[in-house]
């Protein structure tokens, strides 16, 4: 089970995260949640790619055993979509709470439905 | 807060080492960690530190917006003019191992424009994005 | 890190919500030098620590709000949560240990990229930019187009204060 504790903590990290996302109605907290779970992802692509023993991935005469350094590619690439992603849904946020007043899920649901059955009753 | 002393006297030391630290990691990502993405960040992350000491109107004026929105198209047509020296030259597109009389030559040459171009988009990307955020504000009413 | 992502989930006032986000991203980014990966480090702590912090505080200063308290318990995805927890771990129980040098993960490609044909010390950087240079250019291209979104989105038009005049 030692040899597990990694895996364990990623993905308690990675369901705390996804349960922010889907309990809290504020976007900004869930922006953040999303945020978090992202990062939990990179933990579980670097984990498995230390060995034990080597060292970072820059060749150097002196060591011979070295981490694998693919992982640290496709997450670096991660970490600014990520970014970009962030920046994008706060920019929508800010959007929102212009065009609806606030940034509560509940509010913004309930305001929709009002405007739904107040465009529904004008015909009549 | 550019009444501030403290915070001026430590703007004025930190915010040219921010910016050579942000060089020596762009040009030496070949032999150390580092590299475009990093040191796009950490520029753009020096110049928003000098704009929340001294406002966002003097970093206006000292990065205008024609500045950043330069920046951020041409990141991208550097990387992909590098692809197409490539072709041009005879290789695949973005084959660096033909920019040079030797290959080795020619990858080292490759790699360094498209670092330059990753971290110039990069940086001018961030920077837009916090003009844009911080201009909003202050528009409405 | 555990202790910090609760305290985020649980915390109520905004502003403590993203310097603990701050706080977090510093303490990923040590871990992350802790498994070798440094160049993932120092870009984690940069974009995560520096700029996500800024923008996420941009962004609070023009919303302006509070969180509020939640109506109903959080029964279902609490259940949800911990049942795709348990999915997940039970899953993560086949896969190597950590740290072995055996795994089959290092047993593919990555030996040619380490051969380092192109005789550049850190092989990072050899591989993003030139074994897997497509890739960059694709990623490049996502952060420009993040940039021209948000331009999009946030952009005022300067005829705005007369059209504004025109409906009330």
């Amino acid at each position: 089970m030692l040899a597990h504790f990694t895996n364990i903590i990623t993905v308690f990290l990675m369901v705390a995260g996804l349960f922010i996302i889907v309990a809290r109605g504020n976007l900004i907290k869930k922006l953040v949640g999303l945020s978090l779970f992202q990062t939990s992802v990179y933990l579980l692509y670097i984990t498995p790619g230390k060995v034990i023993g080597g060292t970072a991935p820059i060749l150097s005469p002196q060591y011979s055993v070295y981490s694998n350094p693919l992982p640290h590619v496709l997450i670096l690439t991660a970490i600014v979509v990520g970014v970009a992603t962030l920046a994008l849904g706060l920019a929508l946020a800010v959007r929102i709470r212009e065009a609806y007043g606030s940034i509560e899920e509940d509010e913004i649901l309930t305001r929709d439905h009002h405007v739904e059955s107040e465009e529904t009753k004008e015909p009549l | 807060m550019k009444d501030d002393l403290v915070l001026r006297v430590v703007g004025r030391l930190m915010i040219p080492a921010i910016l050579l630290f942000a060089l020596y990691v762009q040009f030496h990502g070949d032999f150390g960690p580092g590299g475009g993405f990093q040191a796009g960040v950490i520029i753009a992350a020096g110049i928003i530190f000098y704009a929340l000491i001294y406002g966002v109107t003097a970093t206006r004026q000292l990065v205008p917006d024609w500045v950043i929105e330069t920046m951020v198209a041409s990141g991208v047509l550097i990387y992909a003019g590098v692809g197409l020296a490539g072709l041009l030259l005879g290789g695949h597109y973005l084959d660096y191992s033909v920019l040079s009389h030797d290959p080795v030559h020619g990858q080292h040459r490759g790699i360094f424009w498209v670092e330059v171009g990753v971290a110039t988009t990069v940086c001018g990307v961030m920077l837009k994005i916090f003009y844009m955020f911080t201009s909003r504000g202050n528009s409405e009413g | 890190m555990a202790i910090t992502v609760v305290v985020i989930a649980v915390t109520r006032n905004l502003f403590s919500v993203i310097v603990l986000s701050g706080v977090y991203s510093f303490l990923m980014a040590t871990v992350l030098v802790a498994l070798d990966a440094v160049d993932v480090a120092m870009t984690e702590a940069a974009v995560g620590a520096g700029v996500s912090t800024v923008l996420l505080l941009g962004a609070l200063h023009l919303c302006k709000s509070q969180e509020a308290k939640p109506t109903h318990k959080p029964w279902l995805p609490l259940v949800v949560s911990v049942s795709t927890g348990a999915l997940l771990v039970y899953g993560a129980l086949e896969l190597p240990d950590f740290g072995d040098p055996e795994a089959p993960i290092h047993k593919n490609v990555v030996p040619r990229y380490l051969e380092n044909e192109v005789e550049v010390p850190n092989v990072v950087t050899a591989v993003l930019a030139s074994f897997r240079g497509y890739d960059t250019l694709g990623e490049t291209t996502v952060v420009f187009t993040a940039g021209v979104g948000v331009i999009a989105l946030l952009r005022r038009r300067k005829k705005n204060p007369e059209k504004k005049r025109d409906e009330t």
